[in-house]
């Protein structure tokens, strides 16, 4: 577990300010292993979509260094980033479907953007879209779909490339608790096949689903860690919050 | 574990490079409805108008030129007819064994009373007759150069007086130059034209650009390249171009069609000279693939300059 080269991610007393405000995430150092399931937790503005967005390379750190399948990529030069993007998955807090899009173009996307002919994504992108129970609604806008089967689309546009790891904001925030468990164990299923999975969220009987978990807690911008244990790896801990 | 086999038949293990095109429009479909295809057209129309003129003017003046660069005019300045009758003769006799010269003729007095009849009447009748001097309509072989007029006076000064020579194309020289100006300003429009329409594109690709700001954000962060938000761009204007450019190429080439047999049915011999060749047709139908073009380079540089700009 301790060679550099199994590390998915590895934060190293990161800091993240906005502007000249004061930093919303401050020495913030982890390691994250390939196929491990974490839970990030932490109150409302404890700065989990702050650290996600430093995770799916939406945003540059302050300070300290960022290495991400055995890359910095801090220094990694821009035109580079598409090639790590595209081995993530993100599930937005806000979804962000493409409100043109159909759901079936919506979870397609990725598969596009990757280069993948219509031929070979027309099966798997119907598959995934029965498999998050929107196979019905293939051709419906975001608009017209309620807030958990968008939120569903949006798990399903994450998953649909078979990350290497698959971050998510807060992903059953919308859904009725039978969906919430249904996500999880995609989730889970996902994990299975060898996918690193990040999932922040502030519902702790969600951290009680995932029993192999292992739980990162933020607390203003600090990653709750008196032990040292969190840094290198973060410390395992059963989900009996 | 059944969930776990449909999950991943539901995931393709593919890890192609990105370039392949998606069928699914990035950028919603505002043909025809957004401004960017009618505002190529009336570019690419006023385009292929002014184009048009320029070609056309170059080729009146080149036809003029041609027609009149051999050419030399001696005019027999005398004002009592016998005599004005002698000079005439024996100057065209001596210009005729000239060497270089392939034609002389003397241009008959009705032909010129006729051409001076409508602004001064007829000047034959009665005794106060305005002498008209006569004209010899000389052909060189060769361009009517110094050389030749040099030698002709100096041929015409022992038994023609009364004879003053002139290049023909002297004449006309004032006209060719302003034929000239109009053929730079005919340039000059079609470069105005061109700038006017890479501002629009600019305008629209940033129009297009700002609409959809978060559809670029997610392709972003899904591992988009620039090149690839700037192809569905570029595409999508080139589309709007293409159409913009065929229309524009039908009004413009229509207009064009329409002054052209309007001037021909003048039955001028100046104008005549002024229709266009199957190039002069070829290059204008080149304006639209021109336009469409620089409305590619410029929205995929626009794109390009915006995208940067994101992580």
């Amino acid at each position: 577990m301790s060679d550099s080269n199994e590390q998915i991610v590895q934060f190293d007393n990161v800091g993240l300010r906005y502007g000249a405000d004061r930093e919303v995430l401050s020495d913030v150092s982890f390691t994250l292993y390939p196929g491990s399931f974490y839970f990030l937790t932490g109150a409302s503005g404890a700065g989990k979509t702050s650290l996600l967005r430093l995770l799916y390379l939406a945003q540059r750190p302050s300070r300290g260094a960022i290495r991400m399948f055995g890359t910095d990529v801090i220094t990694l030069p821009r035109r580079r980033l598409p090639d790590f993007r595209r081995r993530l998955g993100v599930v937005f807090q806000d979804f962000r479907l493409v409100s043109h899009l159909s759901a079936f173009d919506n979870v397609a996307l990725p598969l596009r953007v990757a280069g993948v002919s219509e031929n070979e994504l027309a099966r798997p992108v119907a598959d995934m879209l029965d498999w998050v129970g929107l196979g019905h609604r293939s051709d419906a806008r975001p608009a017209t779909l309620s807030g958990g089967e968008q939120q569903r689309v949006a798990i399903a546009r994450a998953v649909i490339g078979r990350p290497d790891m698959l971050v998510a904001d807060e992903p059953t925030g919308n859904v009725d608790p039978d969906m919430a468990l249904k996500l999880l164990r995609l989730f889970e299923a996902l994990n299975r096949l060898g996918t690193t999975v990040v999932v922040a969220t502030h519902d702790v009987h969600l951290l009680k689903k995932v029993p192999d978990s292992l739980i990162m807690r933020l607390d203003k911008g600090r990653l709750n860690d008196p032990t040292g244990a969190l840094k290198f790896p973060p410390r395992r801990e059963k989900a009996s919050v | 574990m059944n969930e776990d086999v449909e999950l991943e038949r539901a995931m393709p293990r593919t890890r192609r490079l990105f370039g392949r095109r998606g069928r699914s429009e990035l950028i919603p479909r505002a043909r025809l409805r957004g401004p960017m295809p009618w505002v190529m057209a009336i570019m690419i129309a006023l385009t292929v108008i002014a184009t048009a003129g320029g070609l056309a003017l170059g080729n009146l003046a080149a036809s003029a030129r041609a027609e009149i660069e051999n050419g030399a005019t001696v005019q027999i300045v005398e004002a009592e007819k016998t005599e004005r009758d002698r000079q005439a003769r024996l100057a065209l006799a001596t210009v005729k064994r000239l060497p270089g010269v392939a034609e002389a003729v003397r241009v008959p007095d009705d032909e010129l009373n006729d051409l001076i009849e409508p602004w001064l009447g007829d000047v034959q009748q009665g005794e106060e007759a305005i002498p008209v001097p006569a004209i010899i309509d000389v052909r060189f072989s060769g361009e009517a150069g110094e050389r030749r007029l040099e030698l002709l006076r100096d041929s015409l000064d022992g038994v023609a007086p009364a004879a003053r020579i002139d290049a023909q194309a002297s004449w006309l020289e004032p006209v060719f130059e302003t034929v000239s100006s109009l053929r730079w300003l005919a340039m000059g429009l079609v470069v105005l034209l061109g700038l006017t329409t890479v501002a629009a594109v600019l305008l629209s690709a940033r129009s297009a650009l700002g609409g959809n700001r978060d559809t670029i954000e997610i392709v972003h962060l899904l591992g988009g390249t620039d090149s690839q938000i700037a192809r569905v761009f570029g595409r999508s204007i080139a589309i709007d171009a293409i159409i913009g450019g065929v229309v524009g190429l039908l009004l413009g080439g229509a207009v064009v069609l329409a002054l052209g047999s309007q001037f021909n049915a003048l039955n001028s011999g100046v104008v005549s000279g002024g229709g266009l060749e199957w190039l002069d047709w070829l290059a204008i139908a080149a304006i639209p693939v021109v336009g469409v073009l620089l409305a590619m380079i410029t929205a995929r540089s626009t794109v390009m300059v915006a995208v940067r700009r994101m992580l």
